[in-house]
């Protein structure tokens, strides 16, 4: 029997000893009507077995595609060095560094990891604690509400991730959160109408940088009104641009977030995801989740340990800052290997070469008669196109040929059924991006 | 040790994509771009593979120690679910492909292998339904917490309370909060819910009671039909917190018992890797009057065999994740069972039980066992005697520990327990693994009686010794100078 070591003498001398007959005594207290009523599960199979089922169901997915597809998730190179070092059991099979004696590995990695965000969005304190970008937005609005006292309202932008948008709708269903939309115009975020809707009831306004349609603009006077009214300024960013992007320090946010799934996560069908949340040193009473610290030991060693953790659910309970009590321990490694690996030429590259092909493909199929780009502001790696036809249609006509078009903008907005979204990655050949814009010329 | 940043060289590369023929400036207009470089590590890969390394070398995981702690759950975690979840079938599809028109006919396989998953979680607890999309047991709880807040208000029902035994995991209360509930404590009595307790709080403003069974000091429920009963007199709902199923798997299937929600935390029940505290996922199941207010996006069979994503649910709470949750994550769990069926899977139960009751049997007269019976897969012992003697605690009897080079169990959890010591074996440890740590905890134990200071300076020969955690709270350095 699988992962089971005792042999049957074994187990008879350990009931002896616990004093019991059979295995079955132990289970004396569940009564005979609490038993299952059933228990159809499938006989085991050997682990030969359960290798060849599980490569027979992995070849159903279709995994030869040219895709475009993004929409905040994106297919990046992950240096094979990241598997390796992730794999060593040590990091891999550890539990929550409760023992910082010997837990040392996991805290300096997220110290480390710590560090880099910081470096990379140039703000004051991270975490490593949180499951995704959706969940760090979620997080960082219940930080502001917190901060701001009796301010209920959240202010965010209608270009932020509406698949985020959605995940902040259930998070907030039955809590005393108001979430007020300010809409985009066409794909840009219409910053007047969200200092307009920052009043002495707002706690925060959120935006994204580059926002879903791609587009990159400046925050740092919208942050400076937020200031003004005694609002925070809440941005989510993608952490390869940021190699190149203003940052959000720079624009003075208070808080930023993002998801790094771009930092050395494969796409692996929806997760496991990190979500990346860093604040300024004025908001870290209220970032949630594990924050490692370095400390001395009793010889003056240098060390890491788990720190402020009075704000957590294990001390605090009912009034913890958050739920989360997990770190995403390994997945923020992997972000920090990604990053280590990189370094900063080898980032500032991958955005660069990104952005080059997504514009060479934004060049070429706005040649295409009626295909236009949805504004001219300047972009990053992902653009929204408008079509003479129905974007959905023209995803479905060249899926067949290999190719995914993009993302659908009217799944989430009103009255771009014609919109695309297109995103490009350093993984994108010349060649494929010829291809793909001839395709989908055949069939406007 | 030395940080990967504090190893930087200016200049100094590893993994360096190709020269791009055209550079941000031509994209980007300058007020848009960031003013100097981000101040990241500038090494080989030599470098990052040596520093990590080592790094690992300083930390206990399972595949290393023996790693007791109660309540965490901390088994053996197969091999071979990492070759499955490494399968370039699995890691290579993008999450939205399945929701574009055709685009379930190329992810066949993964919805195919979401779907299964459910399937396989529900028989296993007694479900009717489950969903994969919470990202950790904590996100499962809200998910649970949430969902019941869904059920009451479409029935017109006025519900403001989620109670909680005081035993309960922190996260528990945490969760019940954040779905908008206030928190009712109970006091346990002999170490389980007390029905009178629950009685004397139990109205109509309550939604939920959230149990863990057996609970967090290893005891079986014993007054569960009892509390069934009282629930269903006034429409609450019974939550089960699955942190301890492993207890119970084979042995008892909750949807059977009464329980309307459950989640897994699948790194406790199925085994899989957690990584430092992290990735994980928390799979919810329901009952079925329950299952019309699971987040949306539902893998689902149709007529002629192949899988889709479900997106009619108008009751739906909506979404907890991005997508589809953890999905990595979970297939590793379903890999598990896979392989060990439901006979493995009892047997996997059984023999940790096993474990745990030999455990506090050789321990019983070394450290005061507070709740001395037949225990389930863990259970509490407790160092306030041996406090009281000679001001050995229970933190002292940890690092004692680490010092032999095992890891410690739980302590100071849970809270009702004095100088608290929760172990939990699991069923993936042998004979000989349990008389090598008991024997070193017997030990430690009797030595500290004749000597603590000794033990009060331990651990000796761990990468730091005893660190300063007030220093870190006060001068809270967070990061690396650069």
């Amino acid at each position: 029997m699988p992962y089971t070591p005792h042999t049957a003498e074994e187990t008879q001398a350990m009931l002896d000893v616990i004093g019991v007959r059979t295995i079955e005594d132990l289970f004396a207290d569940i009564p005979a009507d609490m038993r299952p009523k059933s228990f159809d599960l499938p006989q085991g199979l050997s682990e030969m077995e359960t290798c060849a089922y599980f490569e027979q169901l992995a070849g159903k997915n279709k995994t030869g595609l040219v895709s475009f597809l993004g929409a905040g998730f994106y297919n990046h190179y992950i240096p094979k060095a990241i598997d390796n070092i992730v794999g060593r059991g040590e990091f891999y099979t550890a539990y929550t560094p409760y023992q910082p004696e010997s837990s040392q590995g996991t805290l300096q990695a997220i110290f480390e990891f710590q560090t880099a965000v910081c470096n990379l969005l140039e703000m004051d304190v991270a975490n490593a604690s949180v499951y995704d970008g959706g969940t760090a937005i979620f997080e960082a609005m219940m930080m502001a509400v917190r901060a701001g006292r009796k301010r209920k309202k959240i202010v965010i932008d209608e270009s932020v991730n509406p698949i985020y948008r959605v995940m902040l709708d259930t998070y907030t269903d039955n809590i005393d959160i108001d979430i007020v939309v300010v809409p985009h115009t066409e794909g840009l975020s219409n910053v007047d109408a969200l200092k307009a809707a920052i009043d002495a009831d707002c706690a925060a306004v959120v935006v994204q940088n580059p926002n879903f349609f791609g587009n990159v603009q400046d925050f740092t006077d919208l942050f400076e009104h937020a200031h003004a009214n005694k609002a925070l300024g809440i941005i989510s960013v993608y952490p390869v641009m940021q190699s190149v992007m203003k940052t959000p320090g720079e624009m003075g946010a208070d808080i930023a977030v993002a998801e790094a799934q771009s930092l050395g996560q494969p796409l692996s069908f929806g997760g496991p995801y990190l979500g990346v949340m860093s604040c300024t040193k004025k908001m870290i009473r209220q970032i949630p989740g594990r924050i490692v610290g370095r400390t001395e030991d009793v010889d003056g060693k240098t060390g890491y340990v788990l720190t402020l953790q009075a704000r957590e659910q294990h001390i605090r309970r009912a009034k913890a800052t958050s739920n989360i009590c997990s770190n995403q321990a390994l997945c923020a490694l992997r972000a920090l290997i990604h990053m280590s690996l990189l370094g900063p030429e080898g980032l500032i590259r991958t955005a660069e070469l990104s952005m080059e092909r997504a514009h060479y493909l934004a060049d070429r199929l706005t040649m295409i008669d009626g295909v236009e780009l949805l504004n001219d502001a300047p972009f990053g790696n992902e653009f929204a196109i408008r079509l003479p036809i129905n974007a959905e249609e023209a995803i479905e006509a060249l899926m067949d040929k290999g190719f995914v078009t993009g993302f659908p903008a009217g799944r989430y907005y009103e009255g771009m059924d014609n919109v695309l979204l297109v995103a490009c990655t350093e993984l994108h050949s010349f060649e494929q991006i010829g291809v793909f814009t001839e395709l989908l010329g055949g069939i406007l | 040790m030395k940080t990967i940043f504090s190893q930087s060289v200016a200049g100094r590369t590893a993994c360096l994509p190709p020269m791009p023929e055209e550079r941000a400036e031509r994209f980007l207009p300058k007020e848009l771009m960031r003013a100097k470089r981000p101040a990241l590590p500038e090494v080989s890969e030599l470098d990052v593979v040596r520093h990590f390394t080592k790094l690992s070398t300083f930390n206990y995981g399972v595949d290393s120690n023996f790693y007791p702690l109660g309540s965490c759950t901390m088994k053996y975690n197969p091999k071979y679910t990492e070759y499955i979840a490494a399968l370039p079938g699995y890691t290579t599809p993008h999450p939205a492909l399945a929701q574009l028109p055709k685009g379930a006919q190329y992810t066949q396989g993964s919805l195919e292998t979401m779907y299964e998953a459910e399937q396989m979680l529900c028989e296993l607890t007694g479900m009717d339904a489950f969903t994969s999309q919470p990202m950790a047991g904590a996100n499962g709880e809200l998910t649970g917490a949430l969902v019941i807040a869904a059920y009451h208000k479409d029935k017109g029902n006025k519900k403001t309370k989620i109670i909680c035994p005081d035993a309960a995991h922190g996260t528990n209360p945490a969760s019940a909060v954040l779905a908008g509930f206030e928190v009712v404590n109970i006091e346990s009595k002999d170490g389980m819910v007390d029905p009178e307790a629950l009685e004397a709080v139990l109205d109509d403003d309550v939604a939920a009671v959230m149990m863990t069974c057996p609970n967090t000091l290893g005891l079986f429920e014993n007054h569960l039909p009892a509390i069934v009963e009282k629930l269903r007199k006034v429409d609450a709902l019974l939550y089960y917190d699955g942190a301890n199923f492993n207890a119970i798997m084979g042995k008892m299937r909750i949807g059977d018992v009464g329980f309307d929600v459950v989640h897994l935390n699948v790194h406790k029940t199925l085994g899989t890797p957690h990584g430092g505290g992290g990735p994980g996922a928390g799979p919810v199941g329901v009952c079925s009057r329950l299952e019309p207010y699971l987040p949306n996006h539902r893998p689902a069979k149709a007529d002629d065999g192949t899988f889709y994503l479900d997106t009619d649910n108008p009751k739906s709470i909506g979404h907890m994740s991005p997508f589809y949750g953890s999905f990595a994550v979970m297939l590793k769990a379903f890999a598990y069972m896979v392989r060990l069926g439901g006979e493995g899977l009892t047997r996997a139960t059984e023999r940790a039980v096993l474990n745990a009751n030999y455990m506090r049997k050789r321990l019983e007269n070394h450290l005061y066992i507070p709740y001395d019976r037949i225990c389930m897969h863990e259970f509490v012992a407790s160092a306030s005697k041996l406090h009281d003697e000679c001001g050995v605690r229970a933190l002292d009897i940890a690092k004692g520990l680490l010092e032999k080079g095992h890891h410690a169990p739980t302590i100071y959890f849970p809270l009702i327990v004095k100088e608290c010591l929760m172990f939990e074996p699991t069923e993936t440890e042998s004979k000989e693994t349990l008389d090598g740590f008991l024997d070193d905890l017997i030990e430690i134990i009797e030595a500290g009686k004749k000597d603590p200071e000794s033990l009060f300076s331990a651990p000796h020969n761990t990468p730091v010794r005893r660190l300063d955690e007030t220093k870190a709270a006060r001068e809270m350095v967070l990061t690396d100078e650069v």
